[in-house]
């Protein structure tokens, strides 16, 4: 039993990161119809954003306050993300908007490649370890929970009622849900469409920023490759909580964080990500709409 | 940009203040952008902790490059293009019943002889040896891409139906070759049409629970089908070896005369000096006739029933439906004969290498295939082969530019480029070609004469 607790904190710590990165693609899903493939990757360039300022931080002011390191850390790389994601919706997908529906995907897939290989070239193909930041553990009986599951946990649910609270109580908010309706006829109300989609942009990348400085945290690792399967996986989450609602990304990621240390724990750890994509695969043939999802209405 | 002095109503503002404006804040945008990832560079000491320094020269090129490329874009390339598109929209429209020139009619006959003869003109240009290099590189790697990109044509470019997996089949073909050859010894001949099967099969068992879905969610499933097998090879280490791979496959032969040192051999045997460029002679003319027996069979079903079926489901499958067309079947044809040429090519790749590994079949390369076939113009045979030539020939070309290490040092190495190139080539040809290299395409079926049609008029990948 104990056992079964410690993997359902492992999960749930795994599932708030991809439920993070999971709002920035059913966000963009939602509001302009593409995936964003590239998504996963700008969560990767999150990481290295904490990763730089990690560095650069501990070497200038070596005795610093771990909660301080790790504010700015965020504070760097949600800036950095959000640049980079308006720019590449400036120059990628919006001259596309309008275009048949492969076209932005095929855009999104090369700015994927793009990304990936630009870090790689700039920053090298190795794999970057940083000493752990947070080390200490409470032991509760068998289990253990250690401060960064918790500072993780602590940290998504902050983001995520801001996130709520400017989605469902501001005129941003308004404005974002109402272009997701309808664009054309948000458009015609005043509503500056182009500079909602560009913020929905921001604001995905900016939650993409903070799980990937979460995931560097939580394994201490960054590497060029870390955008793709994470990205499959939040993906995932995204299509299972049901593509567009905000709060089906959250529980999907819950769940395929969940499912994957669950069956890492049970049964076999090398096909943890067939489990995932299996999963992806069954809920979309039998639920196209994911579990909270709106059903499609098919029109002729 | 995002600046409102720019609004509507203050356009009388002199463009090149205009342009130095949106230069500057492109490369205020480009500094934010680049000073943690090009302006620091961290790396792995001897202790293997990270350091870092700065590399300030080369972020200021990033920024000035960005800058001064906006300034351009926006003084002098805009005014430009905006001006030819004004004198385009005052010309007559194009006579459409226009001759086309001898090169336009015969281009097909042309590209077919100019192939025919590539390797013995290579081998009289650059020698035996030297030939190797363009007859391996260049020709046989852009055709296994034409191949493999006329095959996912069928599923994308006629049937509508995206597929970001298709690499699976090319997998289950390279694997079907390379596992059958080695335990049970068969020949590259049998093998060949039984791995073109196999992936058939494979075509059909991922076919059928996917064929309530459409478009992007097609797109993911096949995504994940892909990831899945992929995963499997990687993990089922008693078969197929896991990462390490399959290696020693046995080549293929030509009428069972193999392609060695031995007495029997094909050098020994028309007494010609040993060299490994007559294997790759022979698989060049190996992948060429595989990709016309695609392209005819690809031409062929375009006229038959199941063809047109196939055209019609892309461009709507309610209609398509309520016109009597079982849409399973012809999805799963589709997604059936779209494989069954992965698997072909899977095969000839393994026959080719000696070697398989998973490494061969990430996500990437479906990535790679499918922008091939929308670059190409979806559905145009010979768009998708000019992009195939294009973009693989364009990153192995890269290989070959030894001059660009006195430009930049010895350290240079263009290969590292060689993604990251690939991956802008794919963003800037979407952006300003969006319809792909061959936007038009002729019609299955039509009234009295053939015309062309632009390519804006099919709906492609809603599936």
């Amino acid at each position: 039993m104990e056992y079964f607790i410690q993997q359902l904190i492992n999960g749930l710590t795994l599932g708030s990161i991809y439920g993070l990165v999971a709002i920035g693609y059913t966000m963009v899903y939602g509001i302009i119809g593409m995936i964003n493939f590239a998504h996963g990757d700008i969560f990767m360039l999150g990481g290295f954003a904490g990763l730089i300022v990690y560095l650069i931080l501990t070497s200038f002011f070596a005795g610093i306050p771990v909660a301080i390191l790790l504010l700015v850390m965020l504070l760097v790389a949600m800036l950095m993300t959000g640049l980079w994601n308006w720019t590449i919706e400036r120059v990628a997908y919006r001259p596309l908007r309008g275009s048949f529906r492969l076209a932005p995907l095929i855009t999104a897939i090369g700015m994927s490649i793009v990304l990936s290989n630009f870090i790689q070239v700039t920053q090298g193909p190795r794999n970057k370890p940083i000493p752990a930041l947070v080390r200490d553990v409470y032991h509760f009986g068998a289990m253990t929970i250690s401060l960064k599951q918790i500072i993780i946990v602590l940290v998504t649910a902050v983001l995520l009622s801001i996130f709520w609270y400017i989605v469902n109580k501001t005129p941003l908010g308004r404005a974002q849900r109402a272009t997701e309706q309808d664009r054309k006829m948000a458009a015609l109300l005043g509503v500056d469409v182009d500079r909602t989609i560009s913020i929905t942009f921001v604001m995905g990348a900016a939650l993409a920023a903070v799980a990937g400085t979460m995931y560097l945290m939580y394994y201490g690792v960054a590497s060029f490759t870390d955008g793709f399967t994470p990205g499959v996986k939040a993906f995932t989450a995204a299509v299972l909580g049901g593509i567009g609602s905000l709060p089906g990304a959250v529980l999907g990621g819950l769940l395929i964080g969940l499912i994957e240390s669950l069956w890492s724990a049970y049964f076999s750890i090398a096909y943890k990500d067939v489990a995932t994509f299996g999963l992806l695969a069954f809920v979309l043939i039998f639920k196209p709409t994911g579990i909270l999802g709106r059903p499609e209405v098919e029109k002729v | 940009m995002a600046n409102p002095d720019y609004a509507a109503g203050k356009a009388e503002t002199p463009i090149m203040v205009k342009a130095l404006k949106e230069g500057i804040f492109a490369g205020v945008i480009a500094l934010g952008m680049f000073c943690l990832y090009v302006g620091i560079k961290t790396d792995q000491d001897i202790n293997n902790a990270l350091i870092w320094y700065p590399r300030w020269g080369l972020l200021a090129i990033f920024v000035g490059i960005a800058a001064v490329g906006r300034f351009l874009m926006v003084g002098f390339f805009s005014p430009w293009n905006a001006a030819r598109k004004e004198r385009r929209a005052q010309l007559p429209v194009r006579d459409i019943d226009a001759k086309p020139t001898f090169f336009h009619t015969h281009f097909l006959k042309i590209a077919l002889v100019a192939l025919l003869l590539y390797p013995p003109v290579m081998i009289a240009l650059v020698g035996t040896q030297g030939s190797l290099k363009y007859v391996d590189n260049f020709g046989i790697q852009i055709l296994i891409y034409v191949m493999l990109a006329w095959g996912l044509n069928i599923v994308v470019g006629l049937a509508g139906l995206l597929d970001l997996g298709y690499v699976a089949f090319y997998a289950v073909g390279a694997y079907s070759y390379a596992l059958l050859s080695s335990y049970f010894g068969l020949s590259f001949w049998v093998l060949l049409p039984l791995s073109g099967i196999l992936a058939g099969f494979w075509g059909i068992i991922l076919g059928f629970p996917v064929l309530r879905l459409r478009g992007d969610y097609l797109a993911i499933v096949t995504l994940a089908f892909g990831e899945i097998i992929r995963l499997v090879l990687i993990n089922w280490t008693a078969v197929t070896k896991g990462t390490f791979g399959i290696s020693g496959i046995p080549k293929a032969t030509l009428f069972g005369i193999k392609f060695d040192a031995s007495p029997t051999g094909f050098a020994k045997l028309f007494d010609l000096p040993m060299s490994s460029a007559y294997y790759k002679v022979f698989l060049f003319y190996l992948i060429l006739a595989l990709c016309m027996l695609t392209a005819y069979v690809t031409i062929r079903l375009r006229r038959m029933p199941i063809g047109r079926a196939w055209e019609a489901l892309r461009e709507d499958e309610t209609a398509c439906r309520s016109l009597g067309i079982n849409t399973v079947t012809t999805k799963l044809t589709a997604f059936a004969i779209g494989a069954m040429f992965g698997g072909f090519a899977g095969s000839f790749f393994a026959a080719r290498q000696g070697f398989v590994s998973p490494e061969s079949f990430v996500f990437l390369e479906s990535a790679v295939i499918l922008a091939i076939v929308v670059l190409g113009g979806m559905g145009s045979l010979t768009g998708i082969a000019i992009a195939a030539m294009v973009m693989v020939g364009g990153t192995e070309l890269l290989r070959e530019m030894e001059f660009l290490k006195h430009v930049f040092g010895p350290d240079f190495t263009p290969e590292l480029y060689r993604m990251l190139l690939f991956g802008l080539a794919m963003v800037i040809v979407m952006l300003f070609k969006p319809r792909g290299f061959v936007g038009s395409r002729q019609p299955t079926a039509f009234l009295k004469e053939s015309r062309a049609v632009s390519g804006s008029f099919t709906k492609e990948g809603h599936g």
